[in-house]
């Protein structure tokens, strides 16, 4: 029953949002991979779960605030049963364990899918955290895959309830390297560019970010 | 409708057409080896596998009567206009007006149709959406860029909206004299002249096609190809008069018009996608790009066509 129900929020968003599907990252499937995004909308783990193959899906996990994804019960249900999504705590602070779930998540080789800006932006992308960092750097092994999203903010806006419906562009980036001794100010200023969806590509693509 | 006399031979006409289409399609893909040569002619044989789907679609929405040709024409109004704002940058205090371009206007434009309130048809979106919608988007308070963004929805409005609901609005007419037959035909006309129109444009652009139309817009339109597709479409439209209450000369006169007009509706869409680095409005239709590349010529030339025949033929 609950499958039939994410099959179907999933079908809704694909219909819903037209989703032009691209991008050059294949992920290997049995590596854990960090999927991470820009966070403009509620929408935005909706349409990279129903960008996402059918067979990969299964072990991505969504990370989502606990204090609005777990506020009511209809919300929990879709975010925890049907997305299979983790509730992390916002207000655990910096350096708290606010990611400790996350953390044993990729340990048993699972994916999860990380807004490093830890909350909806409005117009531009707010400063990353350092979470994105951390985990890179705790988990070599894991794949950093930046997921562009174009259009995603417009359909549903922070402070909208009722979705517009427009076509977006949901594109799995290069996988994002890791340099050695790179700055922590460094990896996240590179890994921010890596989700900017240009404005205008929308026809050919997102720009290649190294 | 199909015992309308001209209608048989129509369709058969249609269908030799198409078929002897995909047979080039074959022909050329097994002789043709140039990579340029090879993508050119996969798009030809893409556009052509779209066509016998889209011809179907329409014939079927037809033959289904008024209430479904009009339903049709909802939804592609609604497609186009969703790749029209898909690609067109809005402001997040647009939300609700964006709504309301969805989920009102467009069910109000095609009720009216559907119930043949033709003075309200007129003038819904010149008038009450004019009015309505800015006025939201100011209540909303976001003012960076408001004129701009005003503008782009009314644009958008008026063109996958109101523009295109003037074709299946030709079912609303009752042309005057013993002209009886049923009103879908007049839809027909338009259709066939404009798509036979853009089709030999196309035609005669990649065949003889050497001086460009408007170079800094599209690299596509030629005058030669104007001119060989023009005078098909007006051939095929004075043939088909039968459909209409008109004259040979007036049958011919229009279909200038719709050639003329479309090609313009093409021209101007096409500097638009370029104004926003665009190739294609969408990807929905496979070989043509979206459902505005298809219908940019309708968009201009329906409302001529509604407009002159019913001035002069009800």
């Amino acid at each position: 029953m609950t499958r039939l129900i994410a099959r179907l929020l999933l079908a809704a968003t694909r219909w819903l949002i037209g989703a032009e599907i691209g991008g050059p990252a294949d992920p290997q499937a049995g590596r854990p991979t960090i999927y991470f995004a820009r966070h403009a909308s509620h929408l935005d783990t909706l349409a990279i779960m129903a960008s996402l193959p059918d067979s990969q899906r299964e072990g991505v996990h969504p990370v989502a605030a606990r204090d609005y994804w777990g506020a009511t019960p209809l919300r929990r249900f879709v975010a925890v049963h049907c997305l299979n999504a983790v509730l992390i705590d916002r207000a655990a602070g910096p350096g708290g364990d606010a990611l400790s779930v996350v953390a044993d998540l990729l340990a048993s080789g699972r994916s999860v899918i990380l807004f490093p800006e830890g909350t909806r932006g409005q117009g531009g992308i707010g400063k990353f955290k350092s979470g994105l960092f951390h985990l890179a750097q705790r988990f070599p092994e894991a794949d950093l895959i930046p997921v562009q999203l174009d259009n995603v903010h417009r359909v549903l806006p922070k402070g909208s309830h009722l979705p517009v419906p427009l076509r977006c562009g949901v594109s799995f980036g290069v996988r994002l390297q890791r340099l050695d001794g790179e700055t922590k100010e460094g990896f996240l200023a590179r890994a921010r560019t890596a989700v900017t969806w240009p404005r205008g590509v929308s026809q050919t693509g997102p720009v290649a970010t190294p | 409708m199909i015992d309308v006399p001209i209608f048989r031979p129509l369709a058969l006409a249609i269908i030799l057409l198409l078929s002897a289409a995909t047979m080039v399609g074959v022909v050329l893909q097994r002789r043709v080896t140039s990579p340029a040569g090879r993508e050119t002619v996969a798009n030809l044989n893409a556009r052509i596998r779209s066509w016998w789907l889209m011809i179907a679609l329409f014939a079927a929405a037809l033959l289904c009567g008024a209430q479904v040709t009009v339903v049709f024409f909802a939804v592609l109004s609604f497609l186009a206009l969703r790749e029209f704002l898909s690609l067109i940058p809005t402001g997040s205090g647009d939300h609700v007006s964006l709504l309301a371009a969805f989920f009102v206007v467009i069910p109000l434009q095609y009720w009216l149709i559907g119930i043949g309130w033709y003075g309200l048809f007129a003038v819904l979106v010149p008038v009450y959406v004019f009015v309505t919608l800015p006025a939201i988007a100011a209540i909303a308070g976001e003012v960076k860029d408001f004129t701009a963004r005003s503008a782009r929805l009314q644009f958008g409005l008026l063109l996958a909206v109101y523009a295109l609901s003037n074709a299946p609005a030709l079912l609303m007419l009752k042309p005057m004299g013993d002209y009886r037959l049923p009103p879908a035909m007049l839809l027909l006309f338009l259709m066939v002249v404009v798509q036979v129109s853009d089709v030999f444009q196309y035609i005669a652009g990649k065949l003889f096609g050497r001086t460009r139309l408007a170079p800094s817009v599209t690299p596509s339109k030629t005058v030669e190809g104007l001119l060989g597709g023009g005078l098909v479409a007006v051939a095929a439209g004075t043939l088909l008069r039968g459909l209409t209450p008109f004259s040979a000369p007036a049958a011919a006169g229009i279909s200038l018009l719709i050639v003329v007009a479309g090609c313009l509706g093409g021209l101007v869409l096409s500097a638009m996608k370029r104004d926003l680095g665009a190739k294609d409005w969408g990807r929905m239709i496979g070989g043509h790009g979206g459902i505005l590349d298809r219908m940019d010529s309708v968009c201009f030339a329906a409302p001529l066509f509604f407009h002159l025949t019913r001035y002069f033929y009800t």
